[in-house]
């Protein structure tokens, strides 16, 4: 059960309660759609970059609390962020959540390290990070975690 | 015997036979080794029957003696291990055949499963009779793989679909069904019982209405099978499909049973080995059915286990087992309806051991996640049922299916683990 907690902290039950950032930005120029089959979570990201910094992010979309919580959560912490620093997390946050990395230095993100334990729940963490990179990639078609 | 001799005599006989049942049950219990497992350190409660059930000692060691002892390729041998190996998987053929009754063994062909026994109709019987506008009936509580195989047909020859409606309740609705029928319908292709409501379709009516105006009928069988005595020659259906795994019995085996009238007619659905009498350069002589649709070695370790698994629920008996399954339905449905923001997806009348539901505030996925922790599985997700999904407006639903050795101490587990589900999620 300890496991359990571990998942399910406070920060992420608030943040799946009171998503952060859960809108449309209104100058938003970059966006992509995220999409995971296995349980049907949907997100849609919309990021506005100016000289290769994220002013303002948003999303809208539905999900269980892992994935909406993870969204929340990195719409907070790559605003401000230049692209490339935002790709960067996307290789730190992966490696917390999949256990390759400790959560040092994750700053909030480290809430979610306890997906570590879950392997199933891996999809669910990523999603918003996968559509962020497609997103800044400017692809068109919609992300899937399969 | 005076009024309350008899109320007394009732109640004792009620009562004996809910013992009996007990007992009964924690017999069957003992033939599935698996149920003693325990996962995270707690006793298995496995609620998952609907995606595939576990398999008792008797499938397990029909496997296991075939492999130690009769090893060898089917219909090709001369030598001694190849006549058992053929005798024990055409034996199984014959128990399948009088498990749902069908009129002769040449009408059970093996197949993977219910998805290749669906494809293979698809591609088989509606690619060589179907034509631009021709019609199928679906319905929108199908299975992607009762939906998935006929769009691919209508790509492929302009054939469309024309979809039943669900009410509220999660039944079809039956009036809808009868108008869909004109000219062109060429096929119905329905579920027996949904995958994830339980909802037990009245197929019997449906099929007459097919009947009388010649359309035939493929019943998607694989949540009936386990649950219900199915007599293809009864129901007077043409297609009947059903998965091995989902009766107790092996993964990677399935059945199609068709008419003899219309297998005969239909063109193989693969080439290659066991499926033909000659070969030239000039041109191929197919075998007779069922081994027409039988190309290549077949999965016979896997037929061999179906019937093992027809063996061991014909033994039971589908009258005690209906009986147990129904009560647990009862059981589980008022005590997981009385939990405070749990909403039931599935209401029908008539329904198998499946109970589907979302908890207002918990997405499902949490909610299996949560329950794994306390040993309990369910299924999370679209139970590949998106368009169902979207008649009752969610993404996704918890779903606890039940099958012969689950128990009331089982549905507690449940019932307690969603009750946690709301502690941790603070609703």
């Amino acid at each position: 059960m300890s496991d359990l907690r571990e998942l399910y902290q406070e920060t992420i039950l608030d943040h799946y309660r009171q998503p952060r950032n859960f809108c449309k930005p209104d100058h938003a120029n970059c966006m992509a759609s995220g999409h995971n089959p296995l349980c049907g979570d949907q997100v849609r990201l919309y990021l506005q970059v100016e000289n290769g910094i994220v002013c303002d992010v948003g999303f809208e979309g539905s999900g269980c609390a892992i994935s909406t919580a993870s969204a929340s959560l990195m719409t907070e912490v790559i605003k401000g962020k230049s692209k490339a620093q935002a790709l960067d997390l996307l290789n730190s946050f992966q490696d917390m959540v999949t256990g390759r990395a400790p959560a040092d230095g994750m700053g909030k993100l480290a809430a979610l390290a306890g997906v570590r334990e879950f392997p199933q729940r891996v999809k669910c963490a990523t999603l918003a990070w996968h559509t962020m990179k497609a997103a800044l990639e400017d692809a068109h078609e919609a992300v899937t975690t399969e | 015997m005076n009024q309350t001799e008899q109320e007394s005599f009732r109640n004792n006989i009620q009562s004996t036979e809910l013992a009996g049942d007990g007992f009964l049950v924690s017999l069957w219990r003992n033939d599935f080794p698996i149920l003693q497992a325990t996962v995270h350190g707690v006793p298995l409660a496995y609620l998952d029957n609907a995606a595939t059930t576990q398999k008792p000692l008797s499938v397990i060691d029909a496997e296991n003696y075939y492999y130690r002892n009769n090893n060898a390729n089917v219909h090709r041998g001369i030598h001694a291990l190849s006549q058992r190996a053929t005798d024990a998987f055409e034996a199984a053929r014959v128990k399948v055949q009088h498990f749902i009754n069908a009129a002769s063994p040449n009408e059970i062909v093996f197949v993977r499963g219910t998805t290749e026994a669906i494809n293979l109709v698809a591609q088989s019987y509606g690619r060589s009779f179907f034509k631009a506008d021709d019609e199928i009936i679906v319905s929108r509580m199908e299975h992607h793989s009762n939906i998935v195989p006929w769009q691919i047909l209508c790509e492929q020859t302009g054939a469309v679909l024309r979809v039943i409606p669900v009410n509220s309740s999660g039944e079809l609705e039956f009036e809808a069904y009868n108008r869909l029928f004109n000219q062109r319908t060429r096929l119905v292709a329905v579920t027996h019982v949904s995958n994830a409501l339980g909802t037990i379709n009245p197929v019997r009516a449906m099929i007459d209405l097919a009947r009388i105006r010649g359309v035939p009928v493929l019943l998607d069988g694989a949540q009936a099978i386990a649950h219900m005595p199915v007599d293809v020659q009864e129901l007077d259906c043409d297609f009947y499909a059903f998965s091995g795994h989902k009766l107790y019995g092996p993964t990677g085996i399935g059945v199609l049973y068709a008419k003899s009238a219309l297998l005969d007619i239909m063109p193989p659905y693969q080439g290659g080995g066991d499926m033909i009498r000659s070969v030239s350069f000039d041109g191929t002589v197919y075998n007779s059915i069922p081994y027409k649709f039988e190309a290549g070695t077949p999965n016979i370790a896997g037929v061999i286990g179906l019937g093992a698994a027809v063996d061991y629920l014909s033994n039971i008996g589908f009258d005690k087992l209906i009986r147990h399954e129904q009560a647990l339905l009862g059981y589980a449905t008022q005590s997981v309806m009385d939990i405070p923001g749990v909403r039931i997806i599935g209401n029908a009348l008539e329904k198998t051991g499946i109970l589907s539901f979302v908890l207002e505030g918990v997405h499902p996925h949490d909610i299996g996640s949560i329950l794994d922790l306390q040993g309990v599985a369910i299924r999370t997700g679209h139970h590949c049922t998106m368009p169902l999904m979207k008649h009752f407006g969610v993404s996704a639903t918890a779903r606890a299916s039940f099958g012969l050795y689950n128990t009331k101490d089982e549905v507690d587990k449940l019932v307690a683990a969603i009750f946690h589900v709301k502690e941790v999620f603070g609703v």
